[in-house]
């Protein structure tokens, strides 16, 4: 089977989007049907790839070279373990983002839907590329289409929004792109040739001094995009403005690709500097955690509150990373899947009432569970999975999370475990003041229930919560040998430039214990 | 034979006249016109310099000059004539569009 | 028989499946008939396994079925596994057989009721949920229960989610919950560190084996604790127990009084080796009960709703079982659980009873002589406040008895005698409900006296089989000057209870004989108390209210506590939250990001001034940069 199965993951939606131009914009139908095919058929390209996914190696998969500009700048493709189930996340959402905007994107369809298909291709180009000039591509390219998702079809204050949310990515990852050009340098001087291969960089050992600043570079990059306290303001405002779709995406995965950055690259890449800067990013992380809840209680806008829970979530992924243990890592990336699953649904339940009421306001709302029962029972289960009840999804990435960082410190633990005591505060009033209580506002007794749509994109959803809350087995063992060997990696090459530490630390003890052992004879000498 | 100096000596005196006409006077063509003299001062020069030395680059360097010297003047003097068209003037003083 | 156990929870989970997804397309009928009839068969079940298991030789190992692994990740692993053992086999006798006769009662007392099937779903859900629980064979799958009942509670008290009220109570509910939760977790979390594994049975043995220090076992039973007060209402994290009454009566009687918030006296029970190794663990425990136990009561003594007084009862005596198990009397702790779930429930559908029949009505200052309006509800009723007070020979006697022995032998002087007086305020304040509701004047609403009917049959007969067993049920344990083997019920669960140091042992035969007697005269001074203040003589009440006005008030209003927990934690975190939002977030970091941007422009509006349009300005420039560049090369 030599079937480019991963170019075809990648390039499949930017086909289709590019088949789009020569469709004429009034036949939107046929525009949206076509649309979902294309999303339907990459998930359903992407399906083999989970299930001829070998478990049990780390070594990348499906691996796809080709010359492409030359002087290491090759199109190179793979998969492992951490970016299977976050592809496979990402093609499993995109049907359903699309489908959730059948009916409230009126305008410019054509342009709507081409941009979506163009953003699926970056991000999985993000999640597939082993060359760190074409992940740079992606990683910059996916920030076009959701510039003007957020741009043409969001809220009042969109323009402020998407600037806001380009420039901070932008700043960010230009200081990537300076790192990873000093990279590419170091890597040619020391070995004179041209590479940008992620396994070669691994290679290279570098003086924890550079180590530093390189890791810097790359965090600050990923810690906007996850984003790490105190660089989350534009996630608010992005997620607020943003059409519903944007923001299932936006949150389900965007976020995500910092975090899997982090695993990928910041942490494999400079072991020294992670240990260096442990303590620094596990505060951060604490803080986005609390702080992100505390503001999330306070929120009076329903999205906003979903994306400051995002800020809590990913702070407690974030910790998770950086607690350094199995438990941990496989925690952290499985609450990814989870938070994707479940922040994408909690917005596509707000979308559903954006839809009813054009309002996101919480003030405006009350009692629409008596209006929508089905609606209620869904956003109920969303809720839930977001809040971590045992038996849905986000109890076992939560539990695991938190033991990993236990393990390494029971004090964050301690600290990191008021999470699920703040999210069950902050979602449940919040259902409390939007579901419940007496109907306070006549428009909401206009709602209708659920349509069939409606419950026809949610459902996969559900039983995707459920599954994973009931059955984690076949998602843990997928990582299992690539979370190892990324471990692996980081303590081994720690100890490298430790170990030379600890050397020249045994030789000064050593010859402490030759003068001990001196002094002691003589003062044998001297007792005789 | 004339000596080096008087050569170097007019050409400076030509770059120098025409520095002083671009700054006092007030008409594009004139500007252009002086422009056109510190070129030439310079065409001088190295035509001078190359005859010295007894190489042929200086006067290489000349025709390229005489070369971009001529598209210059057809370019520039069809974007004055449209200045001229647009705001019937070609004092200096009312081209000011690129104003920041 | 034995063997098929492990599907007791599985039946009602499947009925709530089936309800959860067509309940709004079936009849009224069949919903409740299934709803029913899913407990009665993880009832019969559990009758069937409870009846191998008596069989069973001693010394056989425990019952355990594991189904697949669950999560598993490096050192966590947690199995998808249950578990019988006699614990277990009480806890689900109690659970599915109060709670079949609580679904049975429910189909008279929600007929009206629009959500019906909503109701009878979360009921098997919870079903379900407190039977993960009891039959979890480790610690993580309890959690998994654990979790589940706290949220069906959650449901269940926000069961009419239109009244403000009862969604804020589930709501408080689920949090302080939550609370609770967040400390068992941590607690799980050092067990399967220091012991490697969350199974019972393994947990038992290390510490049998001493591979844990008793430091790390104090603070592990600690944390444990904190999850046991949250879900057992226990101070400090009882507040929402109360506030829970919001909830349908049913729910009241099986959630917040027979199963759900015994659950962390079941842990306790079935951590027994933890807490018994560790001490002070087991000290606080009983500490915490005690104290518990006699403040709840107080606030019990002034309360007109008659829920609300049943519930800080059950805050009450679930501080008995905690004191059961804290002096190391587990069985005896258990064993009370057993007899109030009986009884508790019994005077919850009791008073549903009564509600339903004043058309709503709570406030027992608009009840009184009832008792010739519903002949079936006042005896029962009398039956479970009798059984509650401690009276000899009805079940809550022999086991309040037995825990109050077991803190005497213990040695634990104090607490003991904390339970006394918590047991003179219990039969005073069951009796005050009593005479305030069913004797005296009547001082109905009119409206209410023209609805004024006995409930129907589906309510009544569960009663009577309730009064009936909170009569016999403390027979399997009576206590042991009786007769060597009259304790059956602590023999059974002697296989489980292995740190326990059981009462019989250190008392003399008079000793035991004169504290029997002084709980039996407690119990009788205390409803002569209330008969004299609320039928003889109603005007002391009164006069005790002039009297100390600031003591009324303050247990009136519950010592205050929900209004400094709110004004401490609620609204410190609201307003503190709004507060860095709107002087941190908006200004300080969006600002800074405002600020940047506009610095830029502003920059950018300088420089723009030097663009003066003008060419002569720009020759000037490149002149004079040429003339410093000439000047650089010669110099």
């Amino acid at each position: 089977m030599n079937i480019p199965i991963l170019s075809i993951l990648i390039f499949l939606p930017l086909t289709g989007a590019i088949l789009f131009i020569f469709i004429p914009r009034e036949k939107t139908n046929l525009l949206k049907y076509l649309t979902v095919a294309v999303t339907v058929l990459t998930f359903l390209v992407a399906l083999p790839l989970y299930f001829n996914f070998d478990g049990s190696t780390a070594d990348p998969q499906f691996v796809e070279t080709a010359e492409w500009i030359g002087y290491g700048i090759n199109y190179h493709v793979g998969i492992d373990g951490i970016s299977l189930l976050l592809v496979i996340l990402t093609v499993f959402l995109f049907p359903i983002a699309i489908i959730s905007s059948w009916t409230s994107i009126k305008d410019k369809i054509k342009e709507y839907l081409i941009f979506m298909l163009m953003l699926e291709t970056g991000i999985i180009g993000v999640f597939l590329s082993l060359n760190l000039f074409l992940f740079y591509v992606f990683w910059e390219a996916m920030l076009i289409p959701m510039y003007f998702l957020i741009g043409i079809w969001g809220g009042k204050r969109k323009i402020y929004a998407t600037v806001k949310f380009v420039l901070f990515t932008m700043f960010g990852s230009l200081l990537m792109l300076v790192a990873i050009f000093f990279l590419y340098s170091t890597y040619y001087k020391a070995s004179g040739i041209y590479s940008l291969n992620i396994f070669d960089f691994q290679k290279l050992i570098l003086d924890p001094g550079v180590q530093i600043w390189l890791f810097l570079a790359f965090a600050l990059a990923f810690a906007i995009k996850i984003p790490l306290f105190p660089f989350h303001t534009w996630l608010p405002d992005a997620h607020v403005q943003a059409p519903t779709a944007g923001s299932v995406i936006l949150a389900a995965v965007l976020l995500k690709m910092g975090a899997y950055g982090f695993l990928r690259f910041a942490l494999p890449l400079f072991p020294d500097a992670v240990q260096k800067f442990l303590p620094l990013l596990a505060v951060l992380c604490l803080i986005s955690i609390i702080y992100g809840a505390l503001m999330a209680l306070i929120q009076k806008d329903i999205k906003s509150l979903v994306a400051y829970s995002s800020v809590s979530h990913m702070g407690l992924i974030m910790l998770a990373v950086f607690s350094l243990n199995f438990e941990a890592m496989e925690g952290a990336i499985y609450q990814m899947l989870n938070h994707g699953l479940s922040t994408g649904a909690l917005f596509l339940c707000v979308g559903i009432l954006y839809e009813r009421s054009h309002t996101r306001l919480i003030k405006d709302y009350g009692g629409v569970s008596k209006q929508m029962p089905v609606f209620s029972a869904f956003f109920l289960v969303c809720m839930l999975s977001s809040v971590g009840l045992p038996g849905l999804n986000g109890f076992v990435g939560e539990v695991l999370c938190l033991f990993g960082i236990f393990k390494s410190s029971h004090i964050l633990a301690a600290i990191g475990v008021l999470t699920i005591i703040l999210g069950a505060a902050y979602l449940l009033w919040m259902y409390q003041r939007v579901m419940q209580g007496p109907i306070t506002n006549d428009k909401i007794k206009s709602f209708p229930d659920l349509n069939k749509r409606e419950i026809g994109f949610l459902i996969p959803i559900i039983i995707m919560m459920f599954w994973m809350g009931i059955y984690p087995r076949p998602f843990l063992r997928k990582m299992d040998a690539s979370v190892t060997h990324l471990l692996h990696q980081i303590k081994s090459r720690t100890s490298v430039s430790a170990s030379v530490q600890k050397e020249e630390k045994k030789l000064i003890t050593k010859t402490k214990e030759e003068k001990t052992e001196e002094s002691k004879e003589k003062t044998n000498i001297l007792l005789k | 034979m004339i000596p080096l100096s008087y050569f170097i000596i007019l050409s400076l005196v030509l770059f120098v006249l025409g520095i002083i006409a671009f700054f006092i006077r007030k008409d594009l063509i004139t500007q252009f016109l002086s422009v056109e003299i510190m070129l030439n001062a310079a065409n001088l020069a190295f035509i001078t310099f190359s005859k010295s030395a007894s190489a042929l680059d200086g006067q290489i360097i000349v025709f390229f000059v005489i070369t971009v010297a001529a598209a210059e003047v057809a370019i520039g003097l069809a974007i004055i004539l449209l200045i001229y068209r647009q705001k019937k003037s070609i004092k200096t003083e009312d081209i000011k569009s690129m104003k920041g | 028989m034995t063997e098929i156990f492990w599907l007791i929870p599985f039946v009602p989970a499947i009925s709530t499946l089936i309800l959860a997804i067509f309940g709004s397309k079936l009849s009224r009928k069949y919903i409740s008939f299934q709803a029913c009839f899913a407990v009665f068969i993880s009832f019969a079940i559990s009758i069937i396994s409870l009846v191998g298991l008596m069989q069973m030789p001693q010394g056989s190992s425990p019952l355990v079925k594991n189904l697949f692994s669950w999560i598993q990740s490096g050192s966590f692993k947690a199995d998808l596994s249950f578990q019988f053992d006699p614990l277990t086999a009480v806890m689900c006798f109690v659970v599915t057989g109060v709670g079949l006769l609580i679904h049975i009662y429910s189909i008279g007392y929600m007929a009206e009721d629009k959500s019906y099937a909503r109701f009878f779903t979360l009921m098997n859900l919870f079903t379900f949920s407190m039977l993960i629980l009891v039959m979890a064979s480790n610690l993580v799958l309890m959690f998994v229960g654990w979790e589940g009942v706290g949220f069906c509670s959650y449901m269940l008290i926000g069961f009419w989610y239109e009244k403000h009220a009862a969604a804020n109570a589930g709501k408080k509910a689920f949090i302080v919950n939550r609370i609770g939760d967040a400390g068992f977790l941590l607690g799980i979390f050092f067990i399967l560190i220091h012991v490697g594994s969350g199974e019972f049975s393994v947990i038992n043995e290390a510490i049998a084996g001493g591979s844990i220090t008793q430091g790390i076992a104090t603070l592990i039973a600690l944390l444990l604790f904190v999850g046991a007060t949250g879900k057992s209402a226990q101070i400090p994290l009882y507040v929402w127990l109360p506030d829970a009454m919001e909830g349908p009566t049913p729910v009241s009687a099986l959630i917040h009084a027979a199963t759900m918030v015994t659950a962390g006296v079941y842990m306790v029970a079935r951590m027994n080796a933890l807490y018994t190794f560790s001490g002070t663990g087991a000290n606080v425990v009983a500490i915490i009960g005690a104290v518990t136990a006699i403040y709840a009561a107080t606030m019990a003594l002034v309360q007109n709703d008659i829920k609300r007084v049943l519930a800080y009862s059950t805050i009450s005596q679930i501080g008995y079982m905690f004191i059961g198990c804290g002096v190391g009397a587990y069985a005896a702790g258990i064993f009370h659980l057993y007899t109030h779930a009986f009884f508790k429930s019994l005077l919850f559908l009791a008073a549903g009873s009564v509600m339903h029949a004043l058309s709503g009505e709570l406030d027992m200052r608009k009840m009184g002589g009832l008792r010739k309006y519903l002949p079936i509800t006042y005896p029962v009723f009398l039956i479970g406040a009798i059984a509650i007070a401690g009276v000899p020979f009805l079940s809550g006697f022999f086991s309040k008895d037995a825990i109050l022995t077991s803190a005497y032998a213990q040695g634990q002087y104090g607490i003991w005698l904390l339970g006394i007086l918590g047991a003179i305020l219990t039969a005073f304040y069951m009796f005050r409900l009593i005479f305030l509701t069913f004797h005296g004047k009547e001082r109905l609403e009119p409206e209410a006296k023209a609805h004024l009917h006995e409930s129907p049959k589906a309510m009544t007969i569960p009663l009577v089989i309730l009064a009936f067993f909170s009569v016999v049920a403390g027979y399997i344990g009576m206590p042991v000057v009786l007769g060597k083997n009259v304790n059956w019920f602590n023999n059974f669960l002697a296989p489980v209870i292995q740190g326990g140091h059981g009462h019989e042992a250190h008392l003399s035969i008079g000793t035991e004989w004169l504290l029997i007697l002084i709980s039996v005269a407690v119990a009788l001074t205390g409803i002569y108390l209330a008969y004299v203040f609320y039928l003889k003589k109603p005007e002391i009440p009164k006069k005790l209210v002039s009297r100390f006005p600031f003591l009324y008030k303050l247990l009136y209003n519950k010592y205050y506590v929900d209004e400094i927990y709110n004004a401490t934690f609620v609204n410190s975190t609201i307003k503190g939250s709004k507060f860095v939002y709107k002087n941190f977030d908006l200004k300080i970091i969006d600002g800074a990001v405002n600020g940047s941007a506009s610095a830029t422009s502003f920059f950018g509006m300088i420089l723009s001034r030097l663009h003066t349009g003008l060419i002569k300005d720009y020759a000037l420039v490149f002149l004079l940069g040429a003339i410093i560049l000439i000047g650089y090369l010669i110099f």
